[in-house]
């Protein structure tokens, strides 16, 4: 039987990925997506267990993540695109103007 | 390895292992990826198997707002802002040492599960909202939600009118000018400077 523990794994599993990915991307853009991975990741923990608690919180909680997600791309995205006309790339590398 | 396989021939437990797995693969993909087409066609397919798990776990609502808001919105705002950039290009990145990024990602995602996961494992947790038997989860949800979780309901709306107009802000500038035409530009003024230079 399934139970909350293989749910916790798959959503660890997912997290490390999307962590794996913001350690490693230098593109602006995908650093976005690894974000939204460990955003979904941590949504399936809150689904899970609230499923398994027989609690509504969890799936409340899943709801203010998705909400902050969309405005969180909304305005990434249009920062994004204001760098890009301004640098004429994504690459975080390009965009230290500050030399330490 | 009984158990495995005596979950796999259950309905919920093929379709775990099967989301699971998929899942997996394709946010793989997503990270690892030099092409952005790619990424982003691999995230939005993770993300509808994602709505998938929440369907088994009962949370009928939460899956489908996960299909509108995710695979509906937020990637046709992806696909948009791809318009702007040059979406075909490989990406050249020039990337840190493998091992170690995977290190301290594994390492560290352990210690944030761990934290989060000590007092989840004590027994004393009981449900501050229960659900009810033999109500729709939209419904229990819609309750919950209007009742409990008002005051945070109206500040996500109000967060989501900020976010709106800040888009707009933010993209329109400019927004009758073409980027390449503006490249043009900066290179001409770029020429102009080193003349003046010269002289």
């Amino acid at each position: 039987m399934i139970g909350l523990s293989h749910y916790l794994i798959v959503s660890a599993l997912l997290f490390s990925i999307g962590l794996i990915g913001v350690l490693r991307r230098r593109n602006l853009l995908m650093l976005f997506f690894a974000t939204e991975v460990m955003l979904n990741a941590v949504n399936i923990a809150f689904a899970a267990i609230s499923h398994f608690y027989n609690d509504l919180t969890g799936q409340m909680f899943a709801f203010f993540v998705i909400a902050i997600a969309a405005s969180e791309v909304a305005v990434g995205l249009g920062i994004l695109i204001v760098l890009y006309k301004k640098h004429g790339s994504l690459d975080l590398d390009d965009l230290a103007t500050m030399k330490g | 390895m009984e158990n495995f396989l005596a979950s796999l021939f259950t309905f919920q437990g093929f379709a775990f292992y099967l989301f699971s797995f998929l899942t997996i693969i394709l946010f793989w993909i997503t990270v690892m990826s030099n092409n952005v087409l790619y990424a982003m066609t691999s995230l939005a397919s993770g993300m509808v198997l994602i709505s998938g798990f929440f369907f088994i776990l009962g949370a009928d609502f939460l899956g489908v707002v996960q299909l509108i808001v995710y695979v509906g919105a937020v990637m046709a705002l992806y696909s948009f802002a791809m318009m702007f950039f040059d979406a075909t290009r490989e990406i050249k990145e020039k990337n840190t040492n493998g091992a170690v990024v995977f290190v301290l990602g594994g390492l560290s995602a352990l210690m944030l599960v761990l934290m989060f996961a000590a007092p989840i494992h004590s027994e004393s947790i009981q449900a501050l909202y229960p659900m009810h038997e033999g109500v729709g989860n939209a419904q229990d949800v819609g309750i919950v939600l209007f009742t409990k979780y008002l005051v945070p309901f109206e500040v996500a709306a109000l967060m989501l009118l900020v976010a709106m107009i800040a888009g707009i802000i933010l993209a329109g500038k400019k927004m009758d000018k073409s980027l390449t035409e503006m490249m043009d530009e900066d290179a001409g003024e770029d020429e102009i400077l080193t003349q003046k230079d010269e002289k």
